[in-house]
């Protein structure tokens, strides 16, 4: 009984499913090494981005996709997707938001972007991608008087190729996994941000990334350097139109914080999840990696993952400078036949490192979550300490939840501790709450953000009020 | 006020038995009224309690109950409250994460909505609240935690009052608020149902014991016992019980 008032409580539209006609200037379908040589070109990019792409196409072909992950999907046939579709009129790139279609930018108002005036009230940069290139990036002027650099990553190997050349790859290495490599090849944007030494970031920077053109695959990359004693915090949502095939996403963060840096990166991810019999949806596969290069550096990571078919990404930290620290919250909610296979690795190389990882993981319908973690202490991890704490709760008879955490001590003085615990959202917490006057509605809301509280307080304020939203959203009729 | 006819209930074990527990239970609360319910382990008053609130274990395979007039069974436990009934319960739940006093004043401004009340805005709410906390002697940091997370007994069954006293019920259930109970918070208890006793509002207290009822004057007093009201009577029932025992009423009414 509980059940179903469960399930008529829980189910809303995906509200972000509309479609852009724009113009765009489209690839056929398909890969090869002639379409890595297009890309580029494209991008008019250096000799050394070129190579780089051949390197990774090439490495590419020899590997086969991942198997390990706890997630059911048909194969993908990498030939039948398009690798670059760009918006037309911007072929030559905007030089200013008046030269941005305006239809672009009314879909960015859709969708809640302030791209105009209200930014600035909002104190948000926003660089937003669309299908396979940034579109506009706001505030430079206000930045670069900060000396921040953020902008697309195309314009950033064009104007500052050493940065790029120095860093780009450093941290997920195109050998690094199937998905890298092939982002690695393909990649068509992203987000590029370099803080110099000493500054902290005047505000707060954010990437909307959304996927409009059909059958196209959205591979972008994002690079952010925090040069010593800086600071930056970072966020970035996707969005994309309901559509019944499937559409890829695989997209690479690096992040590199020297000494005394810090980097904050939150996402919230709201890709198609896909209807409510599993049809269509964002394949949403994902490699995020912080380096924690310097001493008493840190990297944060926050993600509230709502969205996507299948989501396979694990933000990890290596934890390479002394004292430095890796931080991972996670809110991973699966409705509907949903599959998530998300956690973290932290990798403890120097001394007195630290890291939490709070996960939680929120199951309903046939929904299946998975959390997978590492943590792993070399011998040169002196005294690091790490604590974990994952947590699932269910919301129907029909879903799942696993965890597995993998652990590796090679240090002596080395500290791990791990809780898990599984709940069923309880039917007394239920009536416990019905019974004060709230609606079903309102209860399972409030239970579930309560559940969430420790991961949402890390979010930046003006986005744990969206997050908990969106956690409404996903869950309304979902239960059962 | 409240009027219960022949009520039978029953619920089903883990192995998909079903067994009765409410074997027709008649009662009948009139506006103003205090009755006390007391009966042994296992005779059926906390299921009582919690058909009456509208918690979905059990199966009502008989009887019927009105409250005020409309029939209570009908209603989802959302709309009961709204209706005006409160139940403390015998053991309130945690809810982790959810902050007591947001809580509580969603839950009062959600009943206020039914009423055609605009809400309560914050600093209305907190003076309100900072009065009534000092009223059942709760620790006032407790307001800043987790619903329940982390409360001894006490603290809970006193969390419990304080929801009485702000929401303003019009029918009172109290299930064995008193177990548990050291004397100072028993008397508490006592206190905050006098103050809210008038005319329009009536209660139905469920004890073991008669201690309560030395601060609790009920009006009516109600033996239980296997799934049934075998006795009523007044004030003096509850002493009688308490020198003979239980089994004296299971005996007299075989």
């Amino acid at each position: 009984m509980t059940n179903k008032l469960i399930q008529s409580a829980v189910n809303k539209q995906y509200q972000y499913g509309f479609i852009t006609s724009i113009e765009s200037d489209t690839f056929a379908p398909g890969l090869s090494e002639e379409t890595v040589r297009l890309i580029s070109a494209k991008k008019n990019e250096p000799p050394f981005m070129l190579e780089w792409r051949l390197k990774a196409y090439h490495h590419w072909c020899t590997l086969s996709p991942p198997k390990w992950a706890h997630l059911h999907y048909d194969e993908i046939d990498y030939q039948s997707i398009i690798y670059y579709s760009a918006p037309k009129s911007t072929q030559d790139g905007p030089k200013s938001l008046d030269e941005v279609d305006p239809k672009l930018l009314e879909t960015y108002k859709k969708l809640g972007i302030p791209l105009h005036e209200q930014e600035r009230l909002a104190g948000v940069a926003v660089d937003a991608v669309f299908d396979s290139i940034s579109v506009a990036t706001t505030f430079k002027a206000k930045l670069e008087e900060a000396g921040v650099i953020f902008c697309p990553l195309s314009e950033a190997v064009q104007k500052y190729p050493a940065l790029v050349e120095q860093y780009l790859g450093t941290v997920v290495p195109y050998r690094d996994n199937f998905f890298a490599a092939l982002n690695s090849a393909v990649f068509s944007d992203g987000s590029f941000v370099y803080i110099p030494k000493g500054v902290r970031c005047p505000m707060e920077l954010s990437t909307y990334f959304r996927i409009n053109a059909a059958k196209t695959g959205q591979f972008e990359r994002t690079l952010i350097v925090a040069d010593e004693g800086s600071y930056v915090s970072y966020l970035e949502g996707c969005t994309a139109p309901m559509r019944d095939e499937n559409q890829l996403h695989a997209a690479v963060v690096e992040l590199v914080a020297l000494d005394h840096a810090q980097i904050k990166y939150s996402t919230v991810q709201n890709w198609y999840p896909g209807d409510e019999n599993g049809k269509g949806g964002i394949l949403n596969f994902v490699t995020k990696r912080g380096a924690c290069r310097g001493a008493h550096s840190k990297i944060s990571w926050t993600q509230i993952e709502t969205g996507s078919a299948i989501t396979w990404k694990y933000p990890s930290v290596i934890l390479q400078g002394d004292h430095s620290v890796g931080e991972f919250y996670s809110v991973a909610l699966t409705n509907h036949y949903q599959q998530a296979d998300t956690g973290t690795k932290m990798i403890h190389i120097g001394k007195n490192t630290r890291s939490t990882i709070i996960a939680k993981g929120i199951s309903a319908g046939h929904g299946q979550n998975t959390y997978r973690g590492l943590v792993r202490m070399l011998p040169t991890a002196q005294n690091a300490r790490n604590y974990t704490q994952c947590d699932s709760l269910l919301l129907s008879a029909t879903c799942g939840a696993h965890t597995f955490p993998y652990i590796e001590v090679k240090n002596k003085s080395a500290q791990v501790e791990h809780e898990a615990s599984t709940s069923k959202i309880g039917e007394d917490q239920l009536f416990y709450c019905r019974q004060r006057g709230l609606s079903t509605e309102d209860s399972i809301s409030m239970i579930v953000n309560g559940f969430c509280k420790q991961v949402f307080k890390e979010l930046p304020m003006e986005f744990a009020v969206e997050a908990q939203k969106l956690l409404e959203v996903s869950l309304e009729g979902s239960v059962g | 006020m409240l009027l219960i006819r022949n009520l039978q209930a029953s619920i089903q074990d883990e192995k998909q038995k079903t067994k009765t527990i409410l074997h027709g239970v008649n009662l009948e609360i009139k506006k103003g009224e205090v009755h006390a319910i007391m009966g042994p382990n296992g005779s059926g008053k906390s299921t009582l309690a919690n058909v009456l609130a509208g918690r979905d274990d059990y199966n009502i395979t008989s009887g019927e109950v009105t409250l005020n007039g409309n029939d209570l069974l009908s209603l989802a436990p959302e709309e009961r409250a709204a209706e005006g009934l409160f139940l403390a319960f015998q053991y309130p739940t945690e809810i982790p994460g959810v902050n007591n006093m947001y809580f509580l004043r969603t839950a009062l401004n959600s009943l206020r909505k039914h009423k055609n009340l605009p809400p309560l805005d914050a600093a209305d709410f907190l003076t309100l609240i900072k009065t009534k906390v000092k009223e059942v002697g709760l620790n006032e940091a407790l307001l800043h935690r987790a619903l329940n997370e982390g409360f001894s007994g006490g603290e809970k069954k006193r969390n419990e009052v304080l929801q009485m006293l702000m929401l303003e019920p019009s029918f009172i259930i109290l299930d064995e608020t008193d177990s548990g109970l050291d004397i100072d918070a028993l008397h508490m208890v006592g206190r905050s149902v006098n103050r809210l006793r008038n005319e329009e509002r009536g209660f139905l207290v469920i004890t073991h014991y008669q201690r309560l009822l030395d601060y609790i004057e009920p009006d009516v007093i109600h033996v239980m016992a296997h799934g049934k009201i075998l006795k009523s009577g007044d004030k003096s029932l509850g002493l009688e019980l308490e020198s003979k025992g239980y089994s004296w009423i299971e005996s007299e009414a075989q």
